[in-house]
């Protein structure tokens, strides 16, 4: 190993996931597996059975009674600040005082000796309330003059009024975009350990260790220094444990602290999916111009969303929607309009493409809405508004369009997929086939790449190397599958030139790495990425100092080969440099940092560089509907998607696959749905449905644009991947759509709604059999 | 009556002996809180998603037979003569990764890989029957496994290239094969088992005789067959369920026949193990019975349990109405018959005694001149529950319509045949006409509810546009195709 010329692990090529081996065996520990100290005590929460309502009071005597309870918390409890708000806005109690605003709302929480006696105990309370009115979706809530949660947004550019009396046709429409449960296989869960002093340690899977850590302290009313929050992995997050987590977190470290053991609440399936937060539906209303050719002029859209009872993420998602709303187009002259909308519903959170992909689904409506009007094949219409050409680089919020890839990576997937050669066959099976009807489209993404709070754009890393030269990573992301801990060790592995295998990942904890920005944003490789280099550039710099100096060279002479260091003439084990290093007393650590250049965002003028970079990617699906049931299966899905220069292609691989397939589920089988009395009645696996093996399409061919690289100075020239190719998904939409749009001859856009259940094809396919 | 007080089994390596085994102790809590064996994940609790599944071993007329299951909704006191085993039984020949691990890892089927172990399990099972497996039958072991990372692709994948790292011949379950036989025989006592506490009690009856005399002495108690449904009553809704008679272990329920021009289903048989000669029988059922929840629950799941529960979504009652089934109730040494669609009384209440059980089902054999169908619609193809099912059965003798039964589930308060559609097509010619008049009409066979599966819109749509799929199927003009197949 020693004299091999390459390391194991390094960048830019294929390595597994570091815990692979780990999850096959079944010996990947997540949080529920930790064995538990002596005396663990469990939670469980009591909820709500009323959408809306006056609290007046909450008789807990049958709860306190039950076999087994020790206790329970109720927001008199709370040492602290009752409130949980990720934005500070103080509008999200950890148990509510005054009102109950969602069907399922926690109260309190029982703590029992078992989790089976809490959850039993949770069920026998009885609470007092008068019934208030409610609303429940963003229609219902603006009709009923409910606030917005958080400021909306307005993004302007140019005079739409002006646009619109130069276009020739003008089309006004209305798309409903349903919400989405997360479904991580791995739910919510924490557990909290009392220490001495004000001190408590959660284990939990979070996205968000630091906020977690903070409301932590701000709910217990002790300094963030008392308060560490750890995650090894998550089965699963997807943005659903960004700051849902901080609820169960503040539970168990306040029963913790309370009674002096350890507390655990891990809520079932049902409680997780009716307790935390989802994808935003939307209502969104557009009014597009545009001439003869398809050419956008002018794009009037309002954005109105579910955001539940309180702010969480709302503002940024609703922000993200209108960032996207423009996909991969120009529009000359615009106004967007957020609305974030208040509702009697739990409040809706971070998930996958945060707003960007309900921004994405409009823009594409919008194009499909020009291709019937204009007899256009679909791909013609969104080709005509590509960003690029003379004065076509300006983006709703401003900023220019300076690495557009979308011609090319387009034209590619065009004629690896033969879109056009199918598109003709499938326009002339369908005029013969009396009750399966084909579709195809094929659709681009542009994906802004950063937080668009920019303050979030900051990482931190840890690295030691140990004087046995062995290496030890810490940095602030957390692993949630997405392998980032693989990527980061990558990085290391190629700036040490070390094998991989002498690397150890460690779990995230706030005790190593403070102020850490979510593991959100698709921006974990390209944050701690760049984190964890500066570490180890640090401590290679103090290398080379050492041994020019020791070995009498000029620092240009020591170069860091594999597994080896050469000084002059000389080359030595990478271990016996570090070895000599130690003794001589050169610190072998190193704290690195990193924030995003460049970006810059003005909410109230809306206007800025909120994005470093975008990231670009297409997709080309074909479908067959059932016009007798609206069932329909995918049968072939394309896609060529942009990761730059990827720093591990079989795991960014990974991300595009399991991403379309989640966007593929988001706008077909999976559908939220509330009854009247605001309960969510799609709650679980058997009744809330993702997609199955099954579901996946019959030909599914992914490659990754290989030619790209990141104009910007990225992590080795990466882009970030987690989130822009869950919008491929749109291609199975668009293309349901094009077949329903077959029984009317394609003169008619179909406006489905999402998700298109088989339901919603059906009833699409019957109205414009009826004419329209 | 003599009996033992301890549930016995094989835990991996390792014989079990529990005593005071509650009713409702699942196995997935046992393994994860007494053993801990964490290798076995709670996803869901109620047998969707299969982060839980482990392999069953059990002696069968046909030797011993491993299934994957459902450890979340299966009873700890189910398992008394089985082989249980878990993810951390497994391992190479080499006593490295299985075959089944290395694929995955190699074909980076995992990514957080909280779904994994259950994978790893269904795809075991499925490797050790059909070493080298259709994508087709992959997807048709996976239809009870969850994942939200990878989009599948990889690990199928891995799944058709298991046998690249080893054969099912060297495998450790295959090798043990004798000794596990020997062992799980010597637990066969004849015995009945009574165990758990008072309020909670578990009883595995010694044979079918015991349990219609167990269910003398204890008329109020449940009868779990494969518990995929009252396994949720205990996850999902904390409901007692003690005394609890368990009849998932008896043989004498599980026979599959054909006598007397009719296909005779014991009523303990699962949707696995009736699936052969049912589909032999009934082709037309083949793809249907695929389409019923996931492979875990199928290998649980009895058709007598669909049927006894009396659920209106349930899948088997409107294809065996539809077939003429009826079913055998016993009571004591006392047996009665039913046309089956008269069981279903109303919503939540069947026509069965207390201290009775349904002992079989018999289903008449197909008839020259009949055309068969099953259509099942659900917002997810596979492992969903119906929004609307349908049997069809019409008889066309010189093209003319002289016998014809039309069964929907989803539609009504229970399972439910079609009468005035029905009516509308006896003695009709065979003609498009004629199902149009038969869709037309069940608008008074039927007032279907709204709910998260389907509106009544959709579901009168679409329960009239099924009979006209079955006439289009039939229908020697339409050369077209007019279902979706997944090939």
């Amino acid at each position: 190993m020693k004299d091999a010329v390459t390391i194991t692990g390094t960048v830019h090529q294929d390595r597994i996931h570091d815990s692979a081996t780990k999850h096959v065996t079944g010996r990947a520990d997540y949080t529920d597996d930790i064995a538990l100290p002596e005396g663990t005590l469990h939670a469980y929460l009591g909820v709500s059975d009323v959408a809306h309502a006056t609290l007046k009071g909450i008789d807990l005597t049958a709860v306190r009674a039950a076999p087994g309870v020790i206790g329970v918390l109720t927001a008199d409890d709370i040492p602290g600040v009752n409130d949980i708000s990720p934005t500070g806005r103080n509008d999200e109690p950890v148990f509510p005082t005054e009102k109950i605003e969602f069907h399922g709302q926690p109260l309190f929480a029982v703590i029992a000796e078992t989790r089976d006696a809490a959850r039993r105990a949770a069920t026998l309370a009885k609470v007092d309330y008068e019934v208030l009115p409610h609303a429940l979706d963003p229609q219902a809530a603006m009709d009923a003059g409910y606030p917005h949660v958080t400021l909306p947004l307005k993004l302007e550019r140019g005079d739409v009024e002006a646009g619109r009396q130069a276009a020739v046709h003008r089309i006004k429409g209305r798309m409903q975009v349903g919400g989405q449960d997360h479904m991580y296989l791995e739910g919510h869960i924490a557990c909290a350990i009392p220490g001495e002093d004000d001190d408590v340690q959660v284990h939990c899977s979070t996205q968000h260790p630091s906020e977690a850590q903070h409301m932590v302290a701000h709910v217990l009313g002790v300094p963030s220094n008392a308060v560490t929050v750890n995650v090894r992995r998550m089965g699963g997050g997807f943005g659903g444990k960004e700051s849902q987590m901080n609820l169960f977190c503040a539970i168990a470290a306040v029963a913790a602290k309370k009674w002096n053991r350890a507390v655990k609440i891990r809520p079932d399936r049902d409680q997780d999916m009716t307790a935390t937060g989802k994808r935003h539906d939307f209502v969104i209303d557009y009014d597009v111009s545009f001439d003869d050719g398809g050419r956008i002029q002018a794009v009037e859209g309002s954005f109105a969303a579910r955001c539940g009872y309180s702010s969480d993420l709302s503002g940024p998602v609703t922000d993200r929607a209108l960032f996207h709303a423009d996909n991969a187009y120009f529009y000359p002259h615009v106004r967007l309009t957020s609305r974030p909308m208040k509702t009697n519903t739990v409040s809706n959170t971070a998930f996958r493409g945060f707003g960007g992909p309900q921004g994405v689904v409009a823009a594409e409506r919008i194009i499909e809405e020009i291709a019937y009007a204009t007899g256009q094949d679909p791909l013609d219409v969104r080709k005509a508004n590509f960003y690029g050409g003379e004065g076509r680089d300006v983006t709703p919020y401003h900023q220019q369009v300076e690495d557009n890839i979308l011609d090319r990576l387009v034209t590619e997937l065009e004629e690896s997929a033969e879109y056009r050669r199918r598109r003709a066959e499938i326009v002339d099976t369908n005029r013969t086939s009396p009750v399966l009807k084909k579709g195809i489209a094929l659709t681009p993404v542009k994906f802004g790449i950063s937080f668009t709070a920019t303050h979030y754009n900051q990482a931190g890393a840890l690295v030691h190397v140990y004087n046995d030269g062995s290496i030890h990573l810490n940095h602030g992301g957390t692993e949630m599958g997405q392998g980032l801990n693989t990527k980061v060790a990558q990085v290391v592995a190629d700036a040490f030139q070390v094998d991989f295998e002498r690397i150890k990942i460690t779990r995230t904890t706030t005790e190593k790495v403070p102020n850490t920005s979510a593991t959100a944003a698709s921006s974990g490789s390209d944050l701690n990425g760049m984190a964890a280099l500066n570490a180890v550039e640090q401590i290679k710099a103090r290398l080379v100092e050492f041994a020019a100096e020791k070995w009498g060279v000029a620092p240009e002479e020591v170069r860091f080969l594999a597994n080896r260091v050469q000084i002059g003439d000389e080359v030595l084990s990478f271990d016996a440099v570090i070895k000599a290093a130690y003794m001589a007393r050169v610190q072998l650590s190193a704290a690195g940092f990193y924030k995003t250049p460049k970006i810059h965002w003005d909410r109230d003028k809306g206007q800025g560089r909120p994005f470093y970079y975008y990231a670009y990617g297409a997709a080309c699906s074909e479908v067959t509907i059932d016009t007798l049931t609206g069932e329909y299966r995918i049968d072939r899905t394309d896609i060529l998607h942009d990761v730059g220069r990827s720093l591990n292609p079989v795991l960014d691989k990974g991300q595009v696959e399991g991403a379309f397939v989640q966007g593929m589920g988001w706008l077909t089988s999976e559908e939220l749905w509330w009854d009247d009395a605001g309960r969510l009645r799609t709650h679980a696996p058997s009744t809330y449905k993702i997609p199955l093996a099954s579901d996946r399409p019959r030909i599914f061919n992914v490659n990754l644009a290989d030619w790209s690289e990141n104009r910007e100075l990225t992590i080795k020239r990466s882009k970030a991947v987690g989130e822009p190719p869950f919008m491929l998904g749109i291609s199975v939409f668009e293309a349901l759509s094009m077949a329903v749009a077959s029984v009317a001859d394609y003169r008619v856009c179909p406006r489905l709604d999402a998700p298109a259940t088989p339901e919603r094809v059906l009833m699409a396919v019957t109205r414009l059999q009826a004419g329209g | 009556m003599p009996h033992r007080s301890e549930i016995r089994f094989i835990l991996n390596g390792r014989d079990v002996s529990i005593s005071d085994v509650g009713a409702d102790r699942t196995l997935l809590d046992f393994l994860r809180l007494d053993r801990r064996l964490t290798g076995t994940k709670e996803g869901c609790a109620e047998g969707d998603c299969g982060a839980c599944t482990v392999l069953v071993g059990r002696l069968t007329r046909d030797g011993l037979r491993y299934d994957p299951v459902n450890a979340c909704i299966r009873f700890l006191a189910s398992l008394d003569g089985c082989h249980v085993v878990t993810v951390e039984h497994l391992a190479g020949a080499d006593g490295g990764l299985h075959p089944v691990q290395q694929a995955l890892v190699d074909h980076h089927g995992s990514q957080c890989g909280f779904c994994t172990p259950g994978f790893v399990m269904s795809l075991y099972a499925l490797w050790m029957a059909v070493p080298e497996p259709t994508e087709a039958q992959v997807e048709t072991a996976l239809q009870g496994n969850l994942c939200r990372c990878t989009g599948y692709a990889p690990i199928i994948r891995a799944a058709v290239a298991i046998s690249r790292y080893g054969s099912p011949a060297a495998d450790p379950i295959a090798r043990e094969r004798e000794e596990i036989t020997a062992r799980l025989t010597a637990l066969r006592d004849g015995q009945r088992v009574e165990t758990g506490p008072e309020d909670n009690r578990a009883i595995l009856p010694a044979d079918v005789d015991d349990l219609a005399a167990c269910l003398l002495d204890h008329p109020e108690a449940t009868i779990v067959a494969g518990a995929t449904d009252v396994g949720l009553w205990v996850t999902k809704f904390l409901r007692p369920i003690g005394p609890a008679i368990f009849t998932g272990h008896l043989e004498g329920l599980k026979a599959v026949e054909i006598r007397d021009d009719a296909l005779w289903i014991g009523a303990g048989a699962s949707y696995t193990e009736c699936q052969d000669e049912l589909t032999g029988a009934f082709p037309h059922l083949a793809g249907y019975w695929d389409r019923i929840a996931g492979w875990q629950v199928r290998n649980m799941g009895t058709v007598g349990g669909n049927i006894a529960n009396g659920s209106p979504i349930g899948d088997t009652p409107p294809v065996l109405i539809a077939l003429g089934a009826e079913i055998t109730l016993r009571k004591g040494d006392a047996r009665r018959v039913l046309p089956l669609q008269e069981f279903f009384v109303d919503y939540g209440k069947q026509d069965r005694q207390a201290g009775e059980f349904v002992e079989a089902i018999r289903v008449p054999l197909p008839q020259p001149g009949q055309r068969h169908a099953a259509y099942k619609i659900s917002k997810r193809r596979d492992e969903d529950i119906s929004s609307v099912a349908a049997g069809i059965r019409v008889t066309v003798e010189e093209g003319r319509i002289t016998d014809c039964r039309i069964a929907f589930g989803g539609m009504a308060a229970t399972p439910k045949r079609a009468a005035k559609a029905e009516n509308a097509l006896l003695g009709q010619v065979w003609s498009e006409e004629a199902f149009a008049k038969a869709a037309a009409a069940l608008a008074q066979d039927f007032t279907p509810l709204s709910d998260w599966r389907a509106s009544a819109d959709y579901r009168s749509l679409s329960a009239g546009n099924l009979l006209r799929r079955f006439f289009l199927e039939n229908d020697a003009a339409t050369d077209a195709p007019v279902q979706l197949t997944t090939a």
